[in-house]
């Protein structure tokens, strides 16, 4: 059985369902992400694990049981939240001493737990501060050991680390992952951007509209999408569309509009005449000068429009001589160039039919 | 140039407040405290500074005659009461009432903000007469409330000129000083402090004394000063409301100076009573950060 089970959650607002039958089972010591744009709900469904908000439908089990008929304050689940909410009027050690105070633990017993918490984060020496005398970073952590404190069944974290810069932001991933490793709590974690879901992850439920459009770990969200969503959401995709061609042998082509036929490898049964799209990542299209790859099942001839340098890759623009816009991307990696292509440059564009994703619909 | 330009526009708008405050406040405070030491006129008023021999004429009579005669600390002990009940019923009051008016909608709060400060639209003096009918024997809340002792076979009482219609106007003129700074705190309270205690294991109750009331303690604090010094001072309203026996400090004061013309008594009463104010606040901002830092370290 699993720790955290969600069945068939339902919130309504007004005409607006902001979480529409969502169903997900949790496990114990799982990093379970909710990822999806502003709006999809996410927060919603987390704020009814945590008990802020009640389902209109549908229940939420932990451990087996209905938490329905429970106030936040009397369910075994922790919050940390994206603003931090430290108490001001405490120190460190006062609000991570919070939670043991409300739960009666002995008096005896509370400086050892704070201790042991601060540690957890490594913040020993910060006890005596104030919120107001620590950095963004540091006071994250301190709403970590709050939250962990009393060794919750299940941490929920709001969009933690949106409020850090890139490079912050970076360091407390790895320290989320190592902490959670350490502690052995379930996360579930909310966010809207889908490198650090990608990273931090066991599981990822793509969140749209309300609804779970694809639940699945990391690098099958990445490589193998559902739905058309899911592959234009996590990372840059070309989404190319239209009618199945011909599906014999493993492999459907599809004439894609604008660009012509295009090969994908897949085991989708899908009739010819029916819409489908293939997903396809910059990063597995080959782009080179010269003749045409005509061993490779699709190659385009197209002109560089545009380009993107980002130091260690450079993403290039191309429009086909069909007129289609296809994104590519290159490691820099040659030795003594910066970059390969500049704008105006003719190149050909190929790629194996294994390469593409098909998403049928 | 730039410089001296700053210092210059620093000075044009600093300037006029303190010499103001020093023409209007310092120096009346200092002539105060000097004629405390002074011997009252013959005829009312000061003795001259100087007496015949060029001398200057002054003496600790006054504050002697303050500290031996029991009747003067009584009435200040009496004074001090009454402004510790009333700021504290204004907070008891008060607090609910700019609570609610934090939570409303943000446009109901503006309304209700005028309805507290309303009042202040009529006259002090006759607020305080409207009291004399409120509480009026002919009034039906006296009625009523002599009714209702008639039956247990209690003498009907009279509501004014007591104790009890000087407290109750007391607490009714300063109520709004007590819920407007209350009202500026809560309203920027975060309620993610709330919501962040209550996932911590805290009930209403223990999030109100362990998050809202802390944090509002300025408000508290800058409530109980609007209160409390000018309760400590009033003469109207037990002039007008109290019995015989109501007399306060402010009205000792008030007789000093306009009705037995000793000045330097009056003075030494004025005096006392500024030091007992600032003594009590200073000792209130002790216990406060005292317990603040208490409750903050998680003791």
């Amino acid at each position: 059985m699993a720790l955290l089970e969600i069945q068939d959650v339902t919130r309504r607002f007004g005409d607006f369902t902001a979480v529409d039958g969502v169903s997900l089972a949790i496990e114990a010591g799982e990093f379970f992400t909710l990822l999806g744009p502003s709006g999809c709900g996410k927060t919603t469904l987390l704020r009814m694990i945590a008990g802020f908000d009640l389902p209109d439908g549908g229940r939420i089990l932990l451990n087996g049981e209905d938490l329905s008929g429970r106030p936040p304050e009397a369910r075994p689940v922790r919050t940390v939240f994206q603003s931090y909410a430290l108490f001001p009027h405490m120190t460190v050690e006062g609000n991570v001493a919070f939670p043991l105070k409300m739960a009666k633990t002995a008096a005896a017993d509370i400086p050892g737990k704070v201790a042991e918490a601060l540690e957890d984060v490594r913040l020993t020496t910060f006890g005596r501060r104030f919120p107001h005398e620590l950095s963004g970073g540091q006071k994250q952590r301190v709403a970590i050991a709050r939250a962990l404190v009393t060794h919750p069944s299940v941490l929920l974290l709001d969009e933690p680390l949106a409020a850090l810069d890139a490079k912050l932001r970076e360091e407390m991933q790895i320290e989320l992952i190592n902490l959670q490793k350490e502690v052995g709590i379930t996360f579930v974690y909310v966010t809207h951007d889908q490198t650090e879901a990608l990273a931090l992850s066991h599981r990822i439920a793509v969140m749209n509209q309300g609804r779970v459009e694809q639940l699945d770990a990391p690098s099958r969200i990445y490589s193998f999408p559902r739905t058309r969503f899911v592959a234009d959401f996590i990372g840059t995709c070309n989404l190319l569309v239209g009618p199945v061609a011909a599906n014999a042998g493993g492999t459907v082509a599809v004439d894609v509009r604008g660009l012509g036929q295009v090969k994908v490898a897949t085991a989708s049964t899908m009739a010819v005449g029916d819409e489908g799209a293939i997903a396809l990542r910059p990063e597995k299209i080959s782009l080179h000068t010269g003749s045409p790859d005509a061993a490779a099942d699709n190659h385009f001839r197209g002109t560089v429009s545009d380009f993107l340098y980002h130091g260690d890759v450079t993403v290039y623009i191309v429009t086909t001589d069909s007129g289609a816009t296809i994104e590519a991307l290159s490691a820099n990696s040659a030795a003594g160039r910066t970059k390969f292509h500049e704008v105006g440059d003719v190149v050909e564009l190929s790629w194996p039919s294994a390469a593409g994703h098909f998403i049928s619909g | 140039m730039q410089r001296r330009g700053e210092a210059l526009g620093k000075w044009l708008v600093s300037g006029p407040p303190i010499l103001y405050l020093l023409l209007f406040f310092a120096i009346p405070a200092l002539i105060m405290v000097l004629a405390s030491f002074r011997t009252p006129g013959e005829f009312g008023g000061l003795a001259p500074l100087f007496d015949e021999d060029g001398k200057p004429d002054l003496n600790v009579d006054s504050y002697v005659r303050f500290f031996t005669e029991p009747i003067y600390a009584q009435i200040f002990v009496k004074s001090l009461i009454y402004a510790l009940l009333t700021t504290l019923i204004c907070l008891v009051i008060a607090y609910p009432l700019a609570t609610l008016i934090a939570r409303s909608p943000k446009k109901h709060r503006d309304l209700l903000l005028l309805l507290v400060i309303l009042p202040f639209w009529s006259n002090f003096l006759i607020r305080v007469y409207a009291w004399m009918i409120v509480l009026g024997p002919q009034a039906a809340l006296a009625r009523t409330v002599n009714g209702v002792l008639a039956w247990f076979g209690v003498e009907p009482v009279s509501l004014l000129f007591s104790w009890f219609a000087v407290l109750v106007c007391l607490v009714y003129v300063h109520l709004p000083f007590m819920v407007l700074p209350l009202y500026a705190n809560l309203e920027k309270h975060d309620q993610a402090l709330l919501d962040a205690a209550q996932d911590l294991g805290a009930n209403t109750w223990q999030r109100f004394w362990r998050i809202t009331f802390p944090l509002s303690l300025p408000g508290v604090y800058a409530g109980a000063a609007l209160v409390f010094i000018p309760a400590l001072g009033i003469f109207a309203i037990p002039d007008i409301l109290g019995g015989p026996d109501d007399s306060l400090i402010g009205n000792v004061i008030k007789q000093q100076f306009l009705e037995t013309r000793d000045w330097p008594f009056g003075s030494v009463l004025s005096i006392v009573l500024t030091l007992a104010a600032l003594a009590l606040a200073g000792l209130a901002a002790w216990v406060g950060s005292r317990s603040t830092r208490r409750e903050a370290s998680g003791a």
